[in-house]
């Protein structure tokens, strides 16, 4: 969840699989694994990075790099996204693939799920089939424990022959261990067992490439079986890497040629290499779990029958949203009122304290009125709510409830031709829209991934829903004192974010009616266990990873647009100042829209940041009036309110900025994913002109209605 | 093979044996590789409020298929 450069992508390297090392000494180390293993987990537990985890399957969709050092060796260490399978049918499979086939990583770390080792080991055997150089990490062996599930790790390192750890990677237990083994080295690796036709035909493949190949790291056997299972990509990346084509070799074609004759080939040949993996896998359980109590499931599901129900699944999905936003009015409202006084009282110090150094006063102001004012505007009105609403919310993502979201409104998503994944992005966007658009790549299906990026910023990401709160606030509950107050709050922004989200299924239908037309895929989504939250980790980091975060790019983004705004409200062309010259341009048409100029003015200099717009619209007023110290929510309401503000100019302000185009680093992000500037306008275009529609039909409406 | 039917015909806590997967390659590939091939059991979990997805208890994991795909996704009552 979040807003950070890590879940942007900006600082996660994804294209390539060679990773260069800074000395010749150090140690390329993989972390593979099927999603939400734990993976990540691992990876910060050893990297000491904060690498983004939680209780769902796909969380990490970009390579990530952090460094550790152990016994005097520097080990660089990559966390790959969770795949199923590397048998490449999909496009993160294919990118794991090649990362473990032809990337120079000189130990693979297949990280499992102790709980669910069967379907784990699929993936494991399919990555010891390529190399020798693979580590299993049993992880979650302390919830295996809690579910009575043994597991014998030391008869599995004996079937697997590879190197096998038990870890419990969130309480950084056994990783020392797992370092420990990267030294080793394996010889008798596990060999999975095909049907005799595939199996006698892979024997003499092998005999033939090991008399055609001088030497390798990848094992023969495997090229052979990739040999015979075609795929001409594959085969020609091979061929570059072991320096010898393959495809050309009339011998090996024979060999395929025989088989297909035997009626294996195409989809006969992999489906049943498949099934000899899974099988190989399941014999394996076999022998080395065993369940101890056959109802480990059932408290789960007890709780899924709960939140999952026909007549409860939805009001319960509602009643969390609505009690996490109660929280979170209720929090910053005290937040709020601190840090004003305290940062308004630190304003008139500065003041003083320039006055005092003999600053010239163009200066002094151009600092404390522009850049200091909107500086501490974003951080007393807008900090406070995302502070307390992420450690919230990444306590319902870590206890597991967010698939369960996928799971309940899934139907709605297919009646619009959209995945039901789209939820999870959704989600991910209230954190942060770009990084609800990279995390689309869990979406398999490209025109579906193209629905659920453009219509992702219809969730206010928590640079707007500040916004929502604190105008909710000053104009519908004011009057309405204590809990009665916080409720119809509550009930208000609840409504707006589901507004949004209607907004979504609507988009996301029409979308696929017109421009992305195309048949629903194939939907798959794994429901996780539900999983006890580490509650204080998740409020340190969210705090102090949140609140540095905002602190910086409010540094970066709010102090030059204060000193634009005070510029633009103290430099006069004739009689009148820029921005009203600015806002009166722009005045007749936001007009329309229940608007005025400055709000839609401060929306468009908010685009590289919504946390903006608020502190913007305040200065452009206390601009042109007097200049008042507002101190509190009150006061800023009588300024708002002096300056024309209706509730119809609340409700707009707030639909508008649900719904207009996605700030600058959404739509970086979105060029990034897609690599379209044509599907990047989309994105900025759905939204905006859908603002534009609802706005004006509001005010039609409302003017009709209240005039 | 008599009492042959599709996986939606599952109710909850029912169980069955996958006998064949007749989904389109794209589909077939993601559910085997989730470990759904024959002779695999499998055990219907938890219905969405919609009734569609439904999901499936595969190699102890719990996985949410929707009905148009699990539909062509042939069971039998026992193993062999
Ligand atoms: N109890 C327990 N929980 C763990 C352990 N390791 C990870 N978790 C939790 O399991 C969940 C998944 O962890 P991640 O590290 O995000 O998993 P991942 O493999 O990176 O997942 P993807 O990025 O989605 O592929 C998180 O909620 C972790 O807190 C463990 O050893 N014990
Ligand atoms: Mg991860």
């Amino acid at each position: 969840m979040g807003l950070t450069k890590n879940s942007t992508g900006i600082k996660s390297v994804d294209t390539g699989f060679i990773v260069t090392k800074n000395n010749e000494t150090d140690k390329i180390i993989a972390l593979a694994g099927n999603p939400n293993v734990g993976k990540s987990t691992v990876f910060n537990s050893l990297t000491g990075l904060k690498q983004h985890t939680g209780n769902w399957p796909g969380k990490t969709v970009t390579n990530a790099f952090g460094t550790c050092k152990y016994n005097n060796t520097q080990y660089i260490l990559v966390d790959i996204p969770g795949t199923y399978s590397l048998l490449a049918h999909s496009k993160e499979e294919e990118v794991a693939r090649d990362f473990i086939c032809f990337g120079n990583a000189d130990k693979v770390i297949v990280v499992c799920d102790a709980t669910c080792l069967e379907r784990n080991l699929n993936l494991v055997l399919q990555t010891i089939e390529i190399k020798n150089n693979v580590i299993v990490c049993v992880n979650l062996m302390d919830e295996a424990k809690r579910k009575k599930i043994d597991v014998d790790l030391q008869k599995l390192q004996k079937l697997l022959g590879v190197p096998v750890v038990g870890t419990d990677a969130s309480k950084g237990k056994g990783l020392k261990e797992l370092l420990d083994l990267v030294e080793e080295t394996s010889t008798n690796t596990v060999n999975i067992r095909y049907v005799k036709p595939i199996e006698d035909a892979l024997v003499e493949i092998t005999r033939l490439l090991e008399s055609k190949i001088d030497s390798t790291d990848l094992n023969l056997r495997w090229i052979g079986l990739k040999l015979l299972d075609y795929n001409k990509e594959l085969v020609s990346g091979i061929s570059n890497y072991v320096g010898y084509d393959l495809d050309q070799d009339s011998d090996i074609k024979m060999v395929r040629e025989s088989l297909a004759s035997k009626g294996y080939c195409g989809e006969k040949l992999t489906d049943t290499i498949v099934s000899c993996i899974v099988l190989t896998a399941e014999d394996i359980c076999n022998e080395t779990v065993v369940f101890n109590n056959k109802k480990y499931t059932f408290k789960d599901r007890k709780i899924d029958r709960i939140l999952t129900n026909r007549i409860t699944g939805i009001p319960v999905m509602l009643l969390l949203l609505g009690i996490v936003l109660w929280i979170t009015i209720v929090g910053a409202n005290y937040i709020s009122g601190y840090l004003f006084s305290v940062l308004f009282w630190f304003e008139d110090k500065l003041a003083e304290f320039f006055v005092c150094v003999n600053m010239p006063k163009t200066i002094y102001e151009i600092l404390v009125y522009g850049v200091y004012r909107v500086l501490a505007w974003v951080v007393s009105v807008m900090l406070p709510p995302m502070a307390i609403f992420f450690p919230l919310f990444t306590l319902l993502e870590d206890l597991g409830y967010l698939p369960r979201i996928a799971f309940n409104l899934d139907k709605s998503f297919r009646k619009c031709n959209a995945c039901g994944k789209q939820a999870l992005t959704m989600s991910m966007g209230f954190g942060c829209n770009a990084a609800g658009v990279v995390g689309c790549r869990i979406i398999d299906s490209p025109r579906e991934r193209l629905i659920a990026m453009i219509t992702n910023s219809f969730v206010p990401c928590n640079g707007r829903f500040p916004t929502l709160i604190s105008i909710v606030t000053m104009f519908f509950v004011f009057s309405v004192s204590g809990v009665k107050q916080t409720f119809i709050g509550t009930l208000l922004v609840t409504l707006f974010i589901v507004l949004g989200i209607l907004m979504t299924f609507l988009s996301s239908y029409i979308l696929s009616k017109t421009v992305l037309k195309g048949e629903v895929s194939a939907f798959t989504l794994e429901l996780p266990p539900y999983r006890k939250p580490k509650i204080g980790r998740i409020i340190v980091t969210s705090i102090i990873d949140r609140t540095l975060f905002v602190l910086g790019r409010a540094i970066v983004v709010a102090a030059p647009a204060g000193l634009v705004i005070w510029i633009l409200a103290n430099v006069s062309v004739g009689e009148i100042s820029l921005i009203s010259y600015c806002s009166g341009f722009l005045d007749p048409f936001a007009k329309m829209l229940g608007l005025d100029g400055v709000i839609l003015l401060a929306f468009i200099l908010g685009l590289p940041a919504n946390e903006i717009v608020i502190p913007i619209i305040i200065m452009a007023y206390m601009s042109n009036g007097s200049l008042i110290n507002i101190t509190d929510l009150s006061l800023l309401r009588d300024l708002l309110i002096n300056n024309g503000w209706t509730w119809i100019t609340a409700v707009s302000v707030i639909l508008f900025s649900l719904m207009h185009w996605p700030c600058s680093t959404t739509l970086t992000t979105i060029k990034k994913e897609t690599g379209s500037i044509k599907w990047t306008a989309v994105s900025a275009l759905v939204p905006a002109l859908c603002g534009i529609v609802v706005c004006f039909l509001f005010n039609l409406i409302a003017l009709l209605l209240f005039a | 093979m008599h009492n042959l039917y599709t996986l939606n015909d599952l109710d909850i806590n029912e169980e069955g044996y996958v006998s064949s997967l007749v989904s389109n390659e794209d589909i077939r590939r993601r559910l085997l590789d989730m470990g759904l091939v024959e002779g695999t059991r499998v055990k219907c979990v938890l219905k969405s409020p919609g009734g569609d997805p439904v999901a499936y208890n595969i190699r102890g994991a719990v996985v949410a298929i929707r009905n148009e795909d699990s539909k062509n996704i042939f069971i039998k009552t026992n193993q062999d």
